[in-house]
């Protein structure tokens, strides 16, 4: 089972004792000795996980303010706040994978700029109507928390723990979620066209939030290594069929039709048939083509280099009271 | 003095002001928690955004706090009276209405954290000055209200305190930053530390306490803050030059506010969302 990849017979044994830690279950802490792609496959999967929770968090942000009553406000505001919180966690999770290799924060703040680091699919596309944010918290958190429950088993212990306490919390958004859409399906004509209208927009982009099955399919795909190290269980397809089996009967018991006619299960294979979204597109999507990537991008930017004055205020006070 | 519940209340005068002061009260906070909310994903650092969230949704239960009292008073659904009340009919100070800089929060905010510093921490230090007041508040419900909401405020004022001490004892240019939004903050706050036209009522009722007494108080609360910061508060009183928002005059800011607030609300009132 354990690769040979060491020529060095000290990093070999480290390699074979790492390997059978993992396959034992243990886990693998920050200061512990690890396989650089290892460590480079966490860096990338951790990080990106961050900063889809902060890009994550304004697209509903939009929707916010205007949430239609005061439950709804406090409602929405909880999980944007919650969001960051999960942004924030992560990050200086990814922080410490990276502090050996001599970066930081706020290298991982440019490279989001500079499109070297991506975010997530969805947090690319528009938000139109409060139906949206009815659909992003049940369906978008509901598919993150199929993805993020099948690595709560982690090998890598700082992302288990912060994990479990994301979880935990992503319960309650997709909770917040399927109470607007149910007002919404409960409400008058206008109010069911709404989230129809909504989901015909946000079900491509549902099912690319998994990720392509294989890498033939885009060119590119890490879940080889993060299943042989044991970061997750499950392939994307998995997870997305797993998707379709909660979600599928949940949606039309609403009165809601998916926009796909060619979906059906097929009792025999035990799987899902449906269309495959327009993987040339989720491409474009994930490199910062999106309907609202630039935009998004834009905020951060701004806010970068609008606050320059404020870090540099906090970092010349730093300087003062480490003298 | 001591009212138990609304349905207590026999005075019609006593009634009017206090929903006179609740109005006040509630809409301060619901429009400093909208032009919070703006701030999401735009702070100087990550921590930031999730303490800012964290008080500004804090904010807006106690606005809602206070639209239920209001409920109960009659005045209508705490819904109807956030979403679906005409500008001239708020009556938050003008200073707290006010952008948080250039540009939307959708479309290239230049938003200023100086202003954003200073307008939050001198709001914040009235506030515990009038929370720590109503908590003798003849209206009982007001007085329990108050009590809930001076748990949660003791952290928002500590958190703006920190923010104003430190960048006005920073760097050179922080420091400049800072004193020209003191300047400007300072010639409207007159505004919030004002009751407005009922403010001597709602003392002789044993409401709250006396405007002057009030304005004393923060007067010693911030004055102690650019103390510690080394730096000089402003003579004489606060002024209110962008004028009286307890009188119900308002800005084309709160405009904005009120239309995005109620833009989904108000597609279908209605409606259940
Ligand atoms: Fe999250
Ligand atoms: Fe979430």
């Amino acid at each position: 089972m354990v690769d040979a990849t060491y020529d060095n017979q000290v990093d070999q044994q480290k390699y074979q004792q790492f390997m059978e830690k993992i396959e034992a279950g243990g886990k693998i802490e920050a200061d512990d000795w690890m396989p650089d792609d290892y460590r480079n496959a966490l860096i990338k999967l951790i990080s990106m996980h961050g900063i889809s929770e902060i890009m994550g968090a304004l697209p509903e942000k939009e929707w916010t303010p205007k949430a239609p009553s005061l439950h709804r406000k406090l409602g929405i505001m909880a999980k944007v706040q919650d969001e960051m919180g999960h942004g924030q966690l992560l990050l200086r999770v990814a922080e410490d994978l990276m502090a050996p290799l001599g970066k930081n924060r706020e290298d991982i703040m440019e490279d989001l700029l500079s499109g070297r680091l991506k975010f997530h699919n969805v947090f690319h596309m528009e938000t139109k109507t409060w139906a949206d944010a009815g659909i992003v918290g049940w369906l978008v958190d509901g598919a993150a928390i199929i993805t993020q429950t099948n690595m709560l088993d982690s090998s890598y212990g700082p992302y288990a723990r912060a994990l479990k306490r994301i979880c935990a919390e992503e319960v309650f958004h997709a909770q917040h979620g399927e109470a607007i859409i149910m007002a919404l399906a409960e409400g008058t004509d206008q109010q069911k066209e709404l989230i129809q209208e909504a989901l015909n927009r946000w079900w491509p982009a549902l099912l690319m939030f998994f990720g392509p099955a294989s890498a033939n399919t885009t060119g590119s795909s890490k879940q080889d290594t993060t299943i042989k190290y044991k970061i997750r269980k499950n392939t994307n397809e998995e997870l997305r069929q797993h998707f379709f089996t909660k979600y599928v009967p949940r949606i039309l018991s609403l009165g809601l039709t998916i926009p796909d006619e060619t979906i059906r299960y097929d009792e025999e294979n035990e799987t899902w048939i449906y269309q495959q979204p327009d993987w040339n597109e989720f491409k474009q999507i994930i490199s910062n083509n999106g309907p609202r990537s630039k935009e998004r991008l834009q905020l951060r930017r701004i806010s970068h280099e609008n606050n320059a004055w404020v870090r540099e205020a906090l970092g010349a006070r730093r300087n003062i009271s480490a003298v | 003095m001591s009212i138990k519940s609304a349905g207590e209340i026999t005075d019609q005068a006593y009634k009017q002001v206090l929903a006179e002061l609740l109005y006040q009260l509630g809409d301060d906070d619901f429009v400093l928690s909208f032009r919070g909310s703006e701030w999401l994903g735009l702070c100087p650092h990550i921590e930031e955004d999730v303490a800012f969230s964290s008080i500004t949704q804090n904010t807006m239960g106690h606005a809602t706090m206070y639209y239920k009292l209001l409920e109960e008073l009659g005045e209508g659904t705490a819904d109807e009276l956030a979403h679906a009340r005409p500008k001239e009919e708020r009556k938050n100070a003008v200073i707290l209405e006010e952008k948080n800089g250039e540009g939307g929060y959708m479309d290239e905010p230049r938003y200023d954290w100086a202003f954003t510093v200073v307008r939050n921490y001198f709001y914040e230090a009235a506030k515990k000055v009038r929370i720590d007041s109503l908590k003798q508040s003849s209206y009982s419900p007001l007085a329990n209200v108050a009590k809930s909401i001076g748990r949660e405020q003791y952290f928002h004022l500590k958190h703006w305190e920190v923010w104003f001490t430190q960048l006005l004892s920073s760097t050179p240019e922080a420091a400049e930053r800072m004193n020209i939004q003191v300047e400007r903050v300072w010639q409207d706050f007159g505004d919030v530390l004002s009751l407005g036209p009922s403010g001597e009522k709602m003392a002789e009722f044993e409401l709250i306490g006396d405007e002057k007494t009030l304005t004393e108080q923060w007067l010693k609360q911030v004055g102690s803050a650019f103390k510690a910061a080394g730096a000089v508060m402003p003579e004489g009183a606060p002024g209110a030059v962008s004028g009286n928002g307890r009188e119900g005059f308002h800005t084309e800011d709160l405009t904005q506010a009120l239309d995005t607030l109620g833009e989904v609300y108000n597609l279908d009132r209605a409606a259940a969302w």
